[in-house]
């Protein structure tokens, strides 16, 4: 019994992770219909800008707070430039994009080797996040994840928050749902195109300095969780959050309640093949814009 | 539908053949010649990529799956014809703790079998996934996004099953290619024709397919899928055509690339690879016949030789050549002619403007 | 109108020379091809080949064997070189992929003629090459720990066979009174073989295995394989992970709250490298098992340790395979010393018996194996960051990389 629980949680807190890293690319993604490959790199960038952090202000545990929102500005601008430079000439072509962000973080990658070095870099953590909560002797819940959970659920709520209440979130699903209409009404698209980027860039980095607290921070870091990243957006449905939402826990505990009974790698390909399956039944994903065009 | 002969093409076969059969063995050393046996192993990867990409839009990024099924069936064959008949492949005996060959690896001992699942295998696997996701309409990103979780996923899959297919070490250390030992210099230069060969032929048949009325449809469906739709074709149909010859393609890619190379693992199987297959179709011309050959043999020579002087040259130089060229010369440097072409035959600039004119209206320039 | 003779001219010129020149070639077992590859050692240099990852995933561990080996080289040549020719190294990038490494390894032995090639680290990159040293009779000096079953005629083999290594790692948790152990490794050659080991000598010595996970190699996803290991209550962990995993499992282990004093790990893969990357915070007091540390004593140590900070920086620390390499080095040259020759055959005939003074104490060469003799020393990570020696086996280990001495082996290989 506490098996299963301490599964369950296991689950969520995979997809607490999930959700981070995919929240950004949700918003990238489903507003512009932008393939960002280099996301995984603006997550490596928010956990260096951890470690560079930690040489500059000793006391680990002031260091995550003041990384948080450092992380969040300097991958919120790396997206912003990577929008100005290139994306903005592709939009009339998805599918390039793809491949020309693969080459950014190409590029990203390589540039993190010669800065930083090949091999992975430490940080430390607040000593409270590496403890855990002990619930009864067999159920313990580790402090990090539950920090991660807690992050993820912040993420979730302040942007939907900023998306339904704020003139901006007004002007992002105005953009996401008619982006002719939007610009014939006035809205400044080019505008809000780069400040969506900029803060699902910047969520980016904040899923990155997450990652510090469970594994490797190095140049590969950011390859490792892209496509688990795309496969929750893809199989959530672009134009809405909850779909992301959904997806990232189901994924995450499918995941760990397989891994449980088989081994790890057929856990991932289960979830692949789950995805295919899902994708069979609604192929937009679980949840969709209803519009009035035919694709 | 078969296309026209033309005088052209005849002659440029001709003359790929002179180059590749003639020229190459002559003037290039014998480790040379053997690289460039790799190389068009995956110019004819991208011969298919070229097809189901640069004529009908569909982005492959998990080529690496039909080069490993491909690859993987030649070598298990090679490896059984190594050990002789009814033993187990040497790996296996150390490895595997196992008293007796999978029932899936025996079919594999007889050359009727192996030679022909290189190229079905994977064109049946490209069929069914193909059809699953054709049929309910997943294009564009979303494939493209599918198509590399497939490459991890099997990577994955071949890597964990150690005993039965060597793991990450791959299949490798093979003695002998149908009869032939692999170590002769002489028999490693007949595969080098094998291989050319092939991908000329490969070329033949998407130069066929290109310029038929299936080309056509295949270009159209690319551009305007819905429209071909309410024309009464089915695009899934079409699509499925086109990926299901490019899996084929790389299939026998594979196949040819085990004994040239004498390796296949799951590392040129997942997605790096499977995404390298691609960046030489960009940079070539993903839409016309050459340019994907050329591309690929050019990356692929660039990456020998950078990486022999500046490793992390290489790496830059690869980003770089998917940022520029993809951004800026979406038409490979195939497309360079034809801008040049352009610009020169640019219209002069108007001359003066005339005074209001009568009922002749002016010449608007093009 | 269908002209098709000028088009299927064109196609069946390839087939018809295809089928004139497929006529030659030799057929496997007809003739031996003997002739081996021949060293370029005119003139007063002689080349070597470096062959290792300086890109990719796998340039974290192997760019620092390469700079081991190019140390071995400026010493060797500042003493005066090897029978009287300097040593030129020639360094080649194998890209952290297979097929890459046997191209570089072919590529070193035809183009540039080298005497010898130091390098590989995985062991599917040493698998990948094995075939193109057998074919050209050229000789590699492999560094890294693997796990046996393998005894190449052109390989020596200078990191430990698992007799050197896990074997030992084993006796020290039996002798420490650990009755259970978990396994826990990533998917992929060594770790599974290593772990057959370990079950065969559990079950002949009284110690329980209480699970085996493996996890894909770069994975660092650990919460289910941790929580199975803290269920099953074990004594001890056998880890076998690599590269990045390893980050995530420790940073997993003490979130759930596993202690060191109460549940060691023992590592494989865990050098003071890796110790730099994954923080004390997570490793103290941990166990590993390897050959050498930076902290081992002896004057050979202690000037090979200044040596490399002095070229390298002061905050690089040395490990078990950056000395090994370093050892291969002057191995090899004591090998073409004794015999008098740059020859393959001849070096390897001179093998058997030679000695070096070594980092890690005295090394002799198996000339049956072409392994060399190691001494075990289990060492425990400390708050420095180093790894300090808390047992080590005294006397320097036969190889015996198919376990042929052990009775409890039998069936393995």
């Amino acid at each position: 019994m506490t098996v299963i629980v301490s599964q369950l949680f296991t689950g969520v807190s995979i997809g607490a992770v999930l959700l981070l890293i995919a929240l950004g690319l949700a918003l990238t993604f489903g507003q512009m219909g932008v393939i960002n490959m280099a996301h995984g790199e603006f997550i490596m960038a928010g956990a260096y800008t951890v470690y560079v952090l930690q040489d500059v202000v000793t006391g680990a545990g002031w260091s995550l707070l003041v990384a948080l929102p450092l992380a969040f500005l300097v991958a919120g601008l790396m997206g912003v430039l990577l929008e100005v430079l290139l994306i903005r000439r592709l939009y009339a072509r998805p599918l390039d994009t793809l491949l020309v962000t693969w080459g950014v973080s190409l590029i990203l990658q390589q540039l993190a080797r010669d800065i930083f070095g090949a091999p992975n870099v430490q940080t430390r953590a607040p000593e409270v996040l590496t403890g855990n909560v002990r619930i009864t002797d067999d159920l313990v819940l580790s402090n990090n994840r539950l920090f991660i959970l807690a992050l993820a659920g912040l993420a979730v709520v302040a942007l939907t928050v900023a998306l339904r209440f704020t003139s901006l979130g007004r002007r992002i699903r105005a953009v996401v749902q008619n982006r002719d209409l939007a610009a014939v009404s006035g809205i400044p698209t080019g505008r809000v195109d780069r400040v969506t980027f900029f803060i699902g860039s910047g969520l980016a980095g904040v899923a990155g300095v997450a990652l510090t607290l469970l594994g490797p921070i190095g140049p590969t870091m950011g390859t490792n969780v892209i496509i688990d990243a795309f496969l929750v957006v893809v199989a959530g449905g672009i134009g809405h959050l909850k779909g992301s939402v959904i997806v990232a826990f189901a994924l995450g505990t499918l995941q760990s309640l397989v891994e449980y009974s088989t081994t790890v790698s057929v856990a991932k390909v289960a979830v692949f093949v789950a995805i295919v399956a899902f994708l069979q039944w609604r192929p937009q994903g679980l949840f969709t814009l209803r519009t009035r065009s035919l694709a | 539908m078969i296309a026209r002969f033309s005088w052209r093409a005849g002659a440029g076969f001709a003359a790929g053949a002179v180059l590749l059969f003639a020229v190459a063995p002559v003037a290039l050393s014998d480790f040379r010649l053997s690289l460039l046996a790799k190389y068009l192993c995956l110019a004819m990867v991208a011969v298919g990529i070229g097809l189901a990409w640069g004529r009908g839009g569909l982005l492959t990024l998990g080529q690496g799956v039909f080069f490993g099924l491909g690859g993987y069936a030649m070598a298990m064959h090679m490896k059984l014809a190594d050990a002789g008949p009814g033993q187990m492949p040497d790996f296996m005996q150390l490895y595997g703790q196992l008293d007796a060959l999978p029932w899936w690896w025996r079919p594999f001992a007889s050359p009727w079998f192996a030679l022909p699942a290189t190229v079905l295998l994977p064109m049946l696997v490209a069929f069914l996934l193909g059809s699953l996701v054709f049929r309910r309409r997943v294009r564009g990103a979303y494939f493209a996004i599918l198509s590399q979780a497939l490459a991890a996923a099997m990577a994955i899959l071949l890597i964990g099953a150690q005993g039965t297919t060597g793991g990450t070490n791959g299949l490798t250390d093979f003695e002998g290619f149908f009869g032939y030992d692999l170590d002769d210099p002489v028999n490693q230069r007949m595969v080098y024709f094998v291989v050319a060969g092939a991908l000329l032929l490969l070329l033949a048949i998407a130069r066929q397919l290109i310029r038929s009325r299936y080309g056509e449809l295949l270009v159209a469906v690319r551009d305007s899928e819905e429209r071909v739709r309410f024309l009464g074709y089915d695009p899934a149909n079409v699509k499925l055509v086109a990926y299901v010859t490019a899996a084929g393609m790389a299939g026998l890619a594979g196949a040819l690339f085990v004994p040239a190379v004498g390796i296949i693992n799951p590392a040129l199987i997942g997605i790096v690879p499977s995404i390298e297959f691609v960046i030489g179709v960009a940079v070539g011309g993903r839409a016309t016949l050459l340019g994907p050959v050329l591309g690929a043999v050019a990356v692929a020579w660039a990456k020998t030789t950078l990486s022999e002087e500046f490793p992390a040259a290489w790496t830059y130089l690869q980003g770089l050549l998917f940022v520029l060229v993809v951004a800026f010369l979406p038409g490979g440097l195939a497309s360079v002619a034809g801008l040049v072409r352009r610009r020169r035959r640019r219209p002069p600039p108007d001359p003066a403007p005339v005074s209001p004119a009568p009922a002749v209206p002016e010449e608007v320039p093009a | 109108m269908l002209n098709l003779s000028g088009r299927w001219k064109a196609a069946l010129l390839p087939v018809a020379a295809l089928l004139v020149l497929s006529a030659c070639g030799s057929r496997t077992g007809e003739n031996e091809v003997t002739t081996g590859a021949v060293a370029d050692t005119s003139g007063d240099t002689v080349k070597v080949g470096l062959l290792n990852s300086l890109s990719g995933t796998m340039a974290i561990s192997e760019v620092t064997v390469r700079d081991a080996v190019r140390l071995a080289v400026e010493e060797i040549n500042a003493a005066g070189g090897v029978l009287g020719k300097k040593i030129e190294p020639i360094s080649e990038d194998g890209a952290s992929d297979w097929p890459t490494f046997a191209e570089k390894a072919e590529k070193l032995i035809r183009e540039d003629k080298v005497a010898a090639v130091f390098g590989c680290w995985t062991s599917a990159s040493r698998k990948a090459v094995k075939p193109v040293f057998e074919e050209n009779k050229a000789l590699l000096f492999y560094p890294v720990q693997y796990e046996g079953l393998e005894q190449s005629p052109y390989i020596f083999y200078t990191g430990a066979t698992t007799n050197q290594q896990i074997v030992p790692g084993l006796d020290y948790l039996k002798s420490q009174g650990k009755t259970s152990v978990y396994l826990v490794g990533s998917d992929y050659v060594f770790p599974r073989t290593a772990n057959k080991i370990i079950k065969a000598y559990a079950a002949a010595n009284g110690i329980t295995v209480l699970g085996e996970d493996y996890a894909p190699l770069g994975s660092t996803e650990f919460g289910t394989i941790v929580n199975k290991v803290k269920a099953s209550k074990a004594s001890a962990v056998f880890n076998t992970l690599n590269g990045d995993s390893n980050v995530a499992f420790f940073k997993e282990y003490k979130s759930a709250g596993l202690t060191a004093a109460a549940m060691p790990v023992v590592s494989v893969s865990i050098a003071e490298e890796e110790v730099k990357s994954i923080g004390t915070q997570y490793l103290d007091g941990q166990l590993t098992a390897w050959n050498y540390y930076q902290t081992t004593p002896g004057a050979a140590n202690e000037k090979f340790v200044k040596a490399y900070k002095a070229k390298y920086g002061q905050d690089k620390p040395t490990s078990d395979p950056m000395e090994a390499a370093y050892v291969s080095v002057y191995l090899w040259k004591a090998m073409v010393e004794k015999a008098g020759s740059f020859e393959v055959e001849k070096v390897k005939a001179a093998a058997d018996g030679v000695t070096f003074e070594a980092p890690e104490g005295l090394v002799t060469v198996d000339g049956a194996t072409q392994h060399i003799h190691k001494t075990a020393r289990i060492g425990k990570v400390g708050s420095d960051g180093l790894i300090t020696e808390v047992w080590n086996s005294g006397q320097p280990i036969k190889p015996d990389p198919y376990l042929k001495g052990y009775p409890w082996a039998t069936g393995l290989a």
